[in-house]
């Protein structure tokens, strides 16, 4: 790709000289981040390679987008197999979060899709798969670029007739109504999602639009839509035009527009057809949304707990009403088995994502008393989206974490690579007992 | 590392042993902090900081002895305070201070000398090599108390006020100088506060307890306020206050 790698080591001798990727910065914690050392901006590693007509396999470079690569791919009818909710978020970073999307109950997350990949590391540059190095593969995948840059990705893409989805939309009354819909037909459907209304109180507690469908066959589109079967996304012309001096997500700015945005729902309809842009990533509607949340800014917070414990989701989406704190996005999903990963954050079960204004009285509490919940039934708060999680807390919810620790020592010996988030949560550092 | 709130994990305390320092440890240690190094000059008085931090929960408390009155032990003292919290320093406290008695100080060059360079001189050269260590690392925050007795300065304590003047100058012209450079720094400026140090005065009219003071510095860290004031209502107060004449000023109680 005309860029020669040279292993990462110490630009000097000075002690402290850490190093970590950044893909978008689009993890919403302190992941990308490395506070007194070197960043490394993977923007150069962009290239996009053929795609393999027959098996759709592609070369991509680490710091390549997916907003890139399906702008190229959808023309051929290939598309990204795991979408956050997001498109402009790099394969590098969607590596090392191991990103999830509306599929997971099915297909399983990013790493999934990605065949082999070249990391560049301190110890040396190493070509990997899950057959070759599959311990450096796995802890790569999820590792929060702890173990090296991505330059480079082979990924798996996935055939779609057209940018188009077709979409069955619910509406549910409450918490129970929208989970037990889910989990009696998610698997009739690739892509499940939920927006739960975490500001209604009552017997409307959890109320909730369920979204499922999958890319519509041509057959299924009408003849309006007839002639332009594949549709490049192009790009969002709105935006925020400033930052708001306080926030403009207050408790009853979200309640009003959660309770206007539920009542905008249809009850019931099937088989609509939406652009596949409008159904994966809503957000990337508006450019710099985040604005909108003034200028503290706002703190995302996403766990996963076992199938049989949608107690602590209703516990969760319980707690907020009472302590006025209102979150306004909540998104429920079922995941499918994880991967390999020690630190990949899906396993089985169901997870929440909520996003709150970071100034809010008494979130930082409500939100450690959440972690006690998620992690007293063995589940694991995101990674990618934390900014303020207990270190203690951290080997109870990834008790593999060890793996990831060793294959460092062997790739970095000596902890070159290190993010604010890494020195946070003490990974590969001794724990106070 | 500090967190999304601004919670700082690991915290050096210049004048660890006072009660404001006190209240305010406590509080952080409620919220994450887990490793805290003490540095203050009265052995007596660290060994109880430390058991207090330990108790509250605190993995790691070290301390560190110091004289206030010894400028050019500063860089080491500091040297020693960030190796023994062998990790990132997310927030330093600048709390060293000593109210003395103007009027009887003032007969005594070497008091006033004192005063001056507890208050002021080793704060003061202290904050210089923090803001190199912190800028090195490339993060951080410090936090510096001064008081509204360098505001405005009056008869009764006015060696402690212009000590406390200058370094609250020096540490707003600091503050500037370190935008962008990932460090930030806050000063607090406390009204009357009710501590040993104060015992036997007659409080001033708006005087707070430690208790306040540290809430308000952690509401004043979330919030990256460059000036605290305690109580806030003071900051209005005293933009009157400054401007008051003095024969005017000579008259207020306090
Ligand atoms: C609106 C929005 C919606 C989102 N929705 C979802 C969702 O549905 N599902 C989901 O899983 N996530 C979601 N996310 C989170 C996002 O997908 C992840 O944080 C992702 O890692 C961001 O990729 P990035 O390229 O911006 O990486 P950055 O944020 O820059 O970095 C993230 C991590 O990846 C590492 N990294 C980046 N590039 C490389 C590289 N080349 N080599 C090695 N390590 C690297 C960094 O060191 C860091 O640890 C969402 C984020 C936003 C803003």
């Amino acid at each position: 790709m005309g860029v020669t790698h040279t292993p990462l080591t110490s630009q000097s001798s000075e002690p402290h000289r850490w190093v970590i990727a950044r893909g978008l910065g689009r993890s919403y914690g302190d992941a990308a981040q490395c506070s007194g050392g070197v960043v490394v901006d993977t923007s150069a590693y962009s290239s996009i390679g053929l795609i393999d007509p027959v098996t759709g396999l592609v070369e991509v470079g680490g710091g390549t987008s997916l907003a890139a690569i399906m702008r190229v791919s959808l023309a051929s009818g290939w598309f990204i197999p795991v979408s956050p909710g997001t498109r402009h978020v790099t394969v590098g970073g969607a590596i090392a979060a191991d990103v999830h999307g509306k599929n997971h109950h099915r297909d399983g997350s990013f790493c999934s899709f990605v065949a082999s990949l070249t990391l560049v590391t301190p110890a040396g540059i190493f070509t990997i798969s899950p057959d070759e190095d599959a311990e450096l593969f796995w802890a790569t995948a999820g590792g929060m670029g702890l173990t090296g840059v991505v330059v480079k990705a082979t990924l798996r893409l996935i055939r779609v007739e057209t940018s188009w989805m077709e979409t069955d939309t619910e509406r549910c009354d409450d918490l129970d109504a929208v989970m037990s819909a889910m989990e009696e037909a998610d698997h009739n459907y690739r892509y499940s999602v939920a927006w739960v209304d975490c500001s209604s109180r009552g017997k409307h507690l959890g109320r909730s639009v369920l979204t499922r469908g999958d890319h519509a066959p041509i057959g299924a589109l009408g003849l309006a839509n007839a002639t332009s079967f594949i549709d490049i996304p192009a790009e969002s012309r709105v935006r925020v035009p400033f930052t708001l001096p306080l926030s403009a997500v207050g408790p009853h700015t979200v309640q009003a527009f959660n309770a206007l945005w539920f009542r905008k729902s249809p009850k019931r309809k099937c088989g609509a057809i939406v652009p596949l842009t409008s159904f994966f990533y809503p957000l990337d509607g508006i450019n710099e949304w985040n604005l909108l949340y003034g200028r503290r800014g706002f703190v995302q917070y996403q766990f996963v707990v076992g199938p049989q414990h949608a107690d602590v989701v209703r516990a969760a989406v319980g707690m907020m009403g009472p302590a006025g704190i209102p979150s306004s996005l909540a998104v429920l999903k079922r995941f499918g088995p994880g991967d390999p990963g020690p630190l990949s954050f899906p396993i089985e079960g169901w997870t929440l994502a909520l996003d709150f204004p970071a100034g809010l009285p008494g979130l930082p509490p409500l939100l450690d008393r959440l972690d006690e919940l998620v992690v007293g039934v063995g589940g694991r708060i995101y990674l990618a989206k934390d900014a303020r999680l207990r270190p203690e807390l951290l080997r109870a919810m990834y008790p593999r974490i060890g793996e990831l620790e060793a294959v460092r020592d062997r790739v970095d010996p000596d902890h070159v690579l290190q993010s604010d988030l890494s020195r946070r949560l003490g990974i590969g550092q001794k724990v106070p007992s | 590392m500090n967190n999304a709130f601004n919670h700082p994990q690991t915290v050096v305390v210049l004048g660890g042993t006072s009660e404001i320092a006190g209240a305010l440890i406590d509080r952080l240690i409620a919220n994450r902090c887990r490793t805290v190094v003490l540095a203050g000059r009265d052995t007596d008085g660290l060994v109880h900081a430390t058991r207090r931090a330990e108790a509250r929960g605190a993995d790691i408390v070290r301390s560190v002895v110091f004289d206030a009155l010894e400028n050019d032990k500063a860089e080491e003292t500091i040297a020693a305070c960030f190796d023994a919290a062998d990790a990132p320093v997310d927030l330093v406290v600048v709390a060293v201070g000593f109210l003395g008695n103007a009027g009887a100080d003032l007969d005594d060059a070497e008091r006033i000398a004192e005063s001056i360079t507890v208050n002021f001189t080793w704060p003061a050269v202290a904050l210089g090599v923090v803001a190199r260590h912190l800028r090195a690392q490339g993060s951080g925050r410090i936090v510096v108390l001064s008081s509204v007795a360098g505001i405005r300065i009056r008869a009764a304590n006015f060696i402690y006020g212009s000590a406390k003047a200058g370094l609250d100058g020096f540490a707003l012209g600091l503050a500037e100088s370190l935008r962008g450079s990932g460090v930030q720094l806050q000063v607090v400026r406390p009204g009357f506060v009710r501590t040993k140090m104060t015992a036997g005065l007659r409080p001033a009219p708006f005087a707070v307890d430690p208790d306040s003071v540290a809430t308000a510095v952690m509401r004043g860290i979330e919030r990256n306020q460059p000036v605290i004031w305690v109580p806030s209502l003071l900051r209005w107060v005293f933009l009157g206050l400054r401007h008051l004449p003095q024969e005017v000023w000579r008259r207020l109680p306090g």
